[in-house]
């Protein structure tokens, strides 16, 4: 039923105590035509109310507020008023006498049309949403999980449906504009505009107000510093492992603590996937074709996590980057796995770190330095040893390089009975198993446990292929 | 029936047949692609080599990192400068 182009229209429901209240007044107008939105008896005062269950005509009349009183004349809105005011409505209706016993002004309720997720629906249905995709027509019968699997789209676990009315609530999740484009992805080299990543947010399973993380984690995966065409097209295991730092991480709730690289975190799980399926869906990335990996690695479905900041005594990763303190922001960095350092008896910041740096030297291969850059997570039992010697980052920063320094000797193809080795020019030299500025720690896990964890990275690590990039997170 | 929005970028591949290999390397001049990976050299100086003592000219070429494509004046150049290419892709 649409309104009429001719008179005074009203939209009023009645769960809203100010409707009630005018529900007499109603009755009192001549010509008047009542919407309700969600009660076909109501107002039982007038007789030809008409029942607005679909809430079209109040999506259509862009109802904000109820009751919403409008007068219409030759097909033009000329007049509106909402909520209770007698004087409004007296003028509107021409009836200087109207509500004469009611209180002279009583504010009005939200009206159900913008309710969350009904809005949206409205949108769909009078194609209002703006978004651009393509939009795939199931069978009636076809399973959606399982026709997203047959078109690909799938990194091998079940995926949310994006629909229309997802993908929009999705959008919502930012102020950008769904068209703006982030990058370009490998391995086709596509733009990747707010739109088509929110569509792979959703299937990934974020919610709205982790998109400004995903947008973050997207746009430095493409910063080309990152290399991320030689991320994906590399035989060794690495892919993107984000490290989110300041207030969205609580905001969303992020797990920093527990199991932090572990499972059962909403948003550490959906973010990290969200940023493999817009390089499996929108730049064609896929293994076994421009995705070499010889193993990969598990980190390779989602590797997502945030730092303990409020535990920590050091700086967090992102201020020691560049970004300033209290703002929010992602890291990624070519990596893979998980290997751990297991010391419960060192006391003394020292004999901790040459624990650190021992385990670190057989990142791929003990024979192997430099071999690639790396991340330390440090468990809080580990960093509370550092804290208490008052040492700073920058001091544990130095150590590692100075302990994962080894004999080049060792190094040399045939030494330590290992056919793998460096070139003849590191005989009698000290070689470095990681670049200047190769090494990130942040803190993270559970409150016990002398268990910290390194994640290697990419043998091509630095200017000649991927260095770790950080952004900014924007709302 | 409900509907889904395409996750994808909407392009259909454009598919390009390969060119045909040349029947013989006589009077061609081979580009000798270098695409950065170590050793590479090694095997490419072999197969330059060979070439050159049947009488083949070649052009060495040499890709910043291997772990980037080439960049687009650096295959624009051996598009005009060689008609076939020879890359070493692995350790």
């Amino acid at each position: 039923m649409t309104a009429p182009h001719q008179g005074l229209v009203a939209v009023v429901k009645r769960d809203c105590p100010t409707c009630v209240l005018t529900a007499p007044v109603l009755a009192a107008i001549p010509g008047l035509t009542v919407f309700s939105q969600d009660d076909p008896s109501f107002p039982e005062e007038v007789a030809g109310r008409i029942y607005d269950g679909e809430l079209d005509t109040s999506h259509r009349l862009r109802i904000e507020i109820v009751p919403t009183l409008i007068r219409f004349e030759g097909g033009q809105e000329v007049a509106r008023t909402y909520g209770w005011d007698r004087a409004e409505w007296q003028r509107l209706t021409g009836q200087p006498g109207l509500g004469e016993g009611l209180p002279a002004m009583r504010p009005g309720c939200g009206a159900k049309n913008l309710e969350p997720g009904i809005l949206e629906r409205l949108k769909v249905r009078h194609g209002e949403t703006g978004i651009a995709a393509r939009r795939i027509a199931l069978g009636t019968g076809e399973d959606e999980i399982e026709a997203m699997y047959e078109r690909g789209w799938s990194d091998g676990l079940p995926l949310v449906p994006p629909t229309e009315e997802r993908v929009l609530r999705m959008l919502g999740g930012t102020t950008r504009d769904p068209q703006e484009v982030i990058g370009e992805v490998p391995s086709d080299l596509v733009p990747a505009t707010i739109e088509k990543i929110a569509i792979n947010a959703v299937m990934a399973g974020c919610k709205p107000e982790y998109l400004p993380v995903v947008l973050a984690a997207v746009e430095a995966v493409l910063d080309e510093p990152f290399a991320m065409h030689g991320v994906l097209a590399t035989t060794m295991y690495v892919g993107p492992v984000v490290v989110v730092n300041g207030p969205i991480r609580r905001q969303i709730g992020m797990n920093a603590r527990g199991n932090a690289l572990g499972q059962g975190n909403r948003a550490n799980a959906t973010i990290g996937r969200a940023v493999q399926l817009v390089i499996r869906n929108i730049g064609g990335g896929r293994p076994q074709e421009v995705d070499r990996a010889t193993l990969g690695n598990p980190g390779k479905y989602t590797y997502c996590f945030a730092e303990d900041e409020e535990g920590s005594s050091w700086e967090p990763l992102s201020v020691e980057r560049g970004i300033a303190p209290g703002k929010s922001a992602v890291t990624v960095f070519a990596g893979y796995g998980l290997q751990g350092v297991v010391d419960q008896k060192s006391r003394d910041p020292d004999s901790l770190t040459r624990s650190f740096a021992e385990c670190m030297k057989a990142i791929y291969n003990i024979k192997l330095a430099p071999a690639c850059d790396a991340m330390v997570v440090i468990a809080p039992e580990h960093e509370r040893t550092y804290r208490e010697a008052g040492w700073s980052k920058a001091r544990l920063y130095e150590e590692l390089y100075r302990l994962t320094e080894m004999n080049g000797d060792d190094l040399l193809p045939g030494a330590l009975g290992i056919a793998e080795g460096g070139p003849p020019s590191y005989a009698g030299r000290r070689i470095g198993k990681f670049r200047p500025g190769g090494l990130m720690i942040v803190r993270a896990g559970g409150a016990a446990g002398m268990f910290s964890g390194i994640i290697g990275g990419w043998s091509a690590s630095g200017e000649r292929g991927s260095a770790p990039v950080t952004k900014e997170v924007r709302e | 029936m409900s509907a889904l929005l395409d996750p994808t970028s909407e392009r259909s591949p454009t598919i390009r047949p390969r060119l045909g290999r040349p029947d013989r390397l006589e009077g061609l001049t081979i580009g000798i692609v270098d695409i950065s990976k170590p050793r590479g050299n090694i095997f490419l100086d072999q197969i330059d080599a060979r070439l050159q003592e049947r009488g083949i000219a070649t052009r060495r070429y040499m890709k910043p990192t291997m772990t980037r494509p080439a960049p687009l004046p650096l295959r624009q150049q051996i598009g005009t400068e060689v008609q076939a290419v020879i890359q070493g892709l692995a350790d």
